[in-house]
């Protein structure tokens, strides 16, 4: 398709009253991970970006590859809206711009094959993610990971795949993932009665972490409904551009989330709870689900802050120093902030020591490690640094790509004989376990 | 564009990786914190030392090629949209602090310092740097020097240029002049340091700078006001400062900016006051606590309708964090934030105030105020649309008349945004012709073809002045030559 048809689209479809709100003033320059790490490269900034995408709007420039790669080298984190006193809305207008960027392209075959894998089939179904899973289960229990391991064949997929392959979890069982049931008792006189949203990854890959997770929420007094019908929260698709797709998967789950007539919807991904708030605005052009949407986001909120919030067992660890990476989409998307850090505070013989500049993105940024290599290794490797200075033996994440990164940090710095990096509930449901054994 | 050869020596000056003339980079680099003016420059490169600085401003000298020297782009002014095209340089390979000399209580720096930065490492070593930009996270010392830009404690601790006691910078003709040093007395000729300082890039690069720090002071509090309207809080601005009492800090806000600062910050700001004093003392604890007892009476005194401390270091923190969010949080309500910097002798604050409210009536304009309130320093910023013109020419004329009244009450058109190219066909107004003579002979004296950061401070055409009343012209012609 040609250009002018793009910018065409981007004059229809980018928000230009949200373009113009940007004062340029520069207050979010500091809070960019990508325009420090190119050393003050302002196109590389979250200003310099709105500045790109006004100036095609505005017909000054064609929507070209420049524009395209500066809006691939955006991580998405958004860290740049809090720090905004104007309010720009940059998430949506990056994803607005991506997504006509996107629906314009044609994409070479092999990347062709791996989006249409990725969008349309794997993540459109809850099922199929199943039957991938136990794939590599399998894979787990042959030979063959020995053998691709020692093949160096990961070597050849882009940036860090190698690092990424060693430090996922292993696969559970799937003979465990079928048997989350439907509707669960709390483990005491019900306080609360809140859904489930499992999300695709966490109920696969991260399997372990959602037992955690249902295992405090009824140790906290919850009654859990975990409806069948829920499907992959849309955010990567969102965030990929592709966004008939991310509506799609949002108003199945909007339908079944409804039926399950709940006081909350608890997520344990920083990236999906935002995916679920952001079905307002998503929807946007359906006004016959405003408010549908609406109640929805207003219900959604993440674990950390529900537990916060609610009496939980007696909790006792060894003794620790532990820091916390927040979840970007967690801390400036859903805005919930502060509940990690004072659930740790709940544990015995957990210490809690701040990183510096922890609200910065650790690099991982979906699947930014994957396709912005460079970019993501600099700014994990910075993060890192700041990890060490602290001294913790122990990471905690609130969200399975952050920990993959976390984990793959550990293993970059020879590290991982000393230092782990956990999902929080993980660690919170190790704690409440543990002070059981210990009080018997 | 630039000539090719002209592109072949730059990038033989610094290497491909700090030159660019793409698309992009002109297109990010061709605006600043002004709204409303935008120009792209031919090509941006970045200098990693005076030496190469130094190349570049001769090379640029011998093919008549414009610089424009940038630091983060903050500025309010339209100081470094590149007018005339040209070459926009940047200070990010010059980022260092060089030195603290606790000996002599200095700190040596480059010229593209983060201002936040220098404030922190004073701290770290138990110094103090006291100017604070609202824009300090990401403001550069270059920027700062280049506008004297104050800050919310400028009132007890003045600005930028009480704090810079050396400088080096590269001339146009491409010499180095190093000026000053660490030394509180220095009479050797003309003070070129300060003629450098407010210089807006308009007479050389500043490449180096040393700095005065202070010792921190032992105790700070921070503390909150709520006043029925502007005049009253104006009012309580003149008494404290006539009873002898300078603040660090004392700042004031309007209704509807505190509106838009509590959306922003969250900090639970009384929305409902017609106006909010915020006040800081620092010093010897004993000082600071009669000082803010005393300041609280005068508030109350004044009509305050509450007058209340932070209870801790983080609740005052979030207090001026807030504050220094005002402009840009302003800019939700309409598309185009105009903000002006008119300042008066602080006695004429509460008359300065009423002027500006009956003006924005009188031309149907919305204006909020704002600033710090004890230098006289505010900030009438008018929220309009730049597509609006008719509306946009309303607002010209409002701010021409605050202009007008501003000086003839014994003020300026800017107290610390500088003039750049918004505000110069102005700079007459408060000069007089002989003043802006006398600035454009130094001009051409160091700058003889006109290339750095050409466009900025003297106009092509001056605006007609216009009188509004109340004070004499001679009174224009008085404080025009202080
Ligand atoms: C929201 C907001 C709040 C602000 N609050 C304040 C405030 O409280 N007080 C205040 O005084 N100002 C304030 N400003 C204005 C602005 O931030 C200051 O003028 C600041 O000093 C500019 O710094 P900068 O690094 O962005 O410089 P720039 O904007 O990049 O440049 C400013 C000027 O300095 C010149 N320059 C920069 N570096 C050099 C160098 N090395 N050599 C020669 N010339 C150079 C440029 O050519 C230009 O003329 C505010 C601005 C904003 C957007
Ligand atoms: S902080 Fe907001 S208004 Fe200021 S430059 Fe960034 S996006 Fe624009
Ligand atoms: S989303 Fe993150 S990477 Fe992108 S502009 Fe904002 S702060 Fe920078």
């Amino acid at each position: 398709m040609s250009k002018s048809n793009v910018q065409e689209a981007f004059k229809e479809r980018v928000d230009y009253e949200e373009l113009m709100n940007c004062t340029r003033c520069g207050f979010c320059l500091p809070s960019c991970p990508t325009y420090i790490q190119t050393g003050g490269n302002e196109a590389s900034s979250p200003r310099g970006r709105i500045a790109l995408m006004r100036s095609v709007v505005e017909g000054r420039k064609k929507p070209d590859a420049e524009v395209e790669a500066q809006l691939n080298e955006c991580l998405g984190c958004r860290a740049c809206e809090p720090a905004c006193p104007s309010g720009v809305n940059y998430g949506h207008l990056l994803e607005q711009a991506r997504t006509v960027i996107n629906e314009h392209k044609s994409y070479s075959l092999p990347v062709k094959v791996l989006r249409k894998a990725t969008f349309d089939w794997l993540f459109m179904s809850h099922d199929r993610m199943q039957k991938l899973h136990r794939l590599r289960y399998m894979y787990e229990r042959t030979p063959m990971q020995n053998v691709m391991r020692k093949s160096g064949i990961f070597k050849l997929f882009p940036g860090e795949t190698a690092t990424m392959e060693r430090v996922v979890p292993p696969a559970v069982p799937p003979s465990e993932l079928n048997e989350v049931p439907e509707v669960e008792s709390a483990a005491k006189p019900a306080v609360k009665k809140v859904a489930f949203f499992r999300g695709c990854l966490m109920s696969t890959m991260f399997a372990e972490t959602n037992e955690s997770t249902r295992f405090l929420l009824k140790q906290a007094g919850c009654d859990i409904v975990t409806p069948k019908t829920q499907e992959c929260c849309g955010a990567l698709h969102a965030h990929g551009g592709e966004t008939d797709k991310a509506k799609m998967l949002a108003k199945k789950n909007i339908e079944a989330f409804e039926q399950a007539e709940v006081d909350a919807i608890v997520s344990n991904a920083g990236g999906c709870g935002a995916g679920l708030k952001e079905y307002p605005f998503l929807l946007r052009d359906e006004p016959e689900w405003a408010d549908r949407a609406k109640q929805f986001s207003e219900k959604s909120m993440d674990i950390s802050t529900l537990l916060a919030s609610l009496a939980l067992p007696p909790m006792k660890l060894d003794a620790q120093l532990v820091t916390y990476q927040p979840s970007c989409h967690l801390s400036n998307v859903m805005k919930e902030r502060g509940n990690v850090e004072a659930l740790l505070g709940r544990i015995e013989g957990v210490q809690y020591v701040a990183m510096r500049e922890k609200d910065q993105c650790c690099g991982s940024a979906g699947i930014y490690n994957l396709v912005q290599p460079k970019m993501a290794m600099k700014i994990l490797d910075k993060k890192m640094s700041d990890v060490k200075d602290t001294k913790a033996s122990c990471i905690v994440t609130s969200n399975p790509g952050c920990l993959l990164q976390m984990k793959a940090g550990v293993e970059r710095e020879n590290l991982s004989s000393e230092v782990q990096a956990v999902h929080i509930v993980d660690l919170l449901a190790q704690a409440v376990k543990n002070a059981e054994t210990v009080e018997v | 564009m630039l000539e090719a050869k002209v592109k072949k020596k730059l990038i033989a000056i610094v290497g491909k990786s700090r030159f660019s003339d793409t698309e992009e980079q002109r297109i990010v680099y061709s605006y600043d914190g002004t709204p409303g003016f935008q120009a792209e420059p031919d090509a941006v490169i970045r200098p990693a030392s005076t030496s190469e600085v130094q190349q570049i401003v001769r090379l640029c000298a011998e093919h008549k090629v414009p610089i424009v020297p940038r630091g983060s782009g903050t500025n309010l002014c339209a100081g470094t949209t590149p007018t005339h095209g040209g070459v926009v340089m940047l200070f990010t390979e010059m980022n260092r602090i060089l030195e603290v000399d606790m000996d002599n209580l200095t700190m040596t720096v480059q010229p593209g310092v983060t201002t936040l930065e220098i404030v922190n490492r004073a701290e770290s070593e138990g110094l103090f740097y006291p100017p604070d930009p609202s824009s300090m996270k990401i403001s550069t010392i270059g920027g700062n020097i280049n506008e004297n830009s104050g800050g919310l404690r400028g009132l007890k601790y003045g600005v930028t240029k009480d704090y810079i006691m050396g400088l080096e910078f590269v001339l146009a003709n491409g010499e180095v002049i190093r000026t000053g040093g660490k030394l509180a007395k220095d009479v050797a000729g003309y003070d070129l340091t300060k003629l450098m300082i407010g210089a807006e890039g308009t007479l050389g690069i500043i490449t180096e700078a040393t700095l005065k720090l202070v010792p921190k002071p032992e105790k700070k509090e921070t503390m909150l006001a709520l006043f029925p309207d502007m005049e009253s809080s104006a009012k309580a601005v003149s008494s404290i400062i006539a009873s002898k009492i300078i603040p660090a800090t004392l700042e004031f806000l309007d209704q509807p900016t505190l509106e838009a600062v509590e959306a922003f910050s969250q900090i639970g700001l009384p929305t409902s006051a017609g106006a909010v004093l915020l006040m800081e003392q620092d010093g010897e604890s004993h000082v600071v606590y009669e000082h803010m007892e005393q300041m609280k009476k005068i508030c109350e005194k004044e009509g305050a309708i509450s007058v209340e401390k932070a209870r801790n270091e983080s609740e005052a923190l979030a207090l001026t964090e807030a504050r220094r969010s005002a402009l840009t949080a302003l800019a939700r309500r309409r598309p185009t934030t105009m903000l002006e910097d008119a300042t008066v002798p602080r006695s004429r604050l509460a008359e300065m105030v009423r002027f500006i409210e009956s003006t924005a009536k009188k031309y149907n304009v919305e204006i909020c105020t704002f600033g710090h309130a004890g230098d006289g320093n505010l900030h009438p910023t008018c929220m309009t649309d730049v597509r609006d013109e008719e509306e946009m020419h309303r607002v010209e004329e409002a701010f021409a008349e605050i202009f007008a009244r501003a000086i003839e009450l014994g003020g300026t058109i800017t107290g610390e945004h500088g003039v750049g190219e918004m505000k110069s066909p102005y700079l007459a107004w408060k000069l007089g012709d002989a003043g802006v003579e006398a600035m454009k002979a130094i001009k051409t004296a160091l700058d003889p073809q006109n290339i750095m950061n050409p466009g900025k401070m003297f106009a092509k055409e001056a605006r007609k002045r216009i009188t509004v009343g109340g004070g004499s012209s001679e009174q224009v012609q008085r404080t025009g030559s202080v």
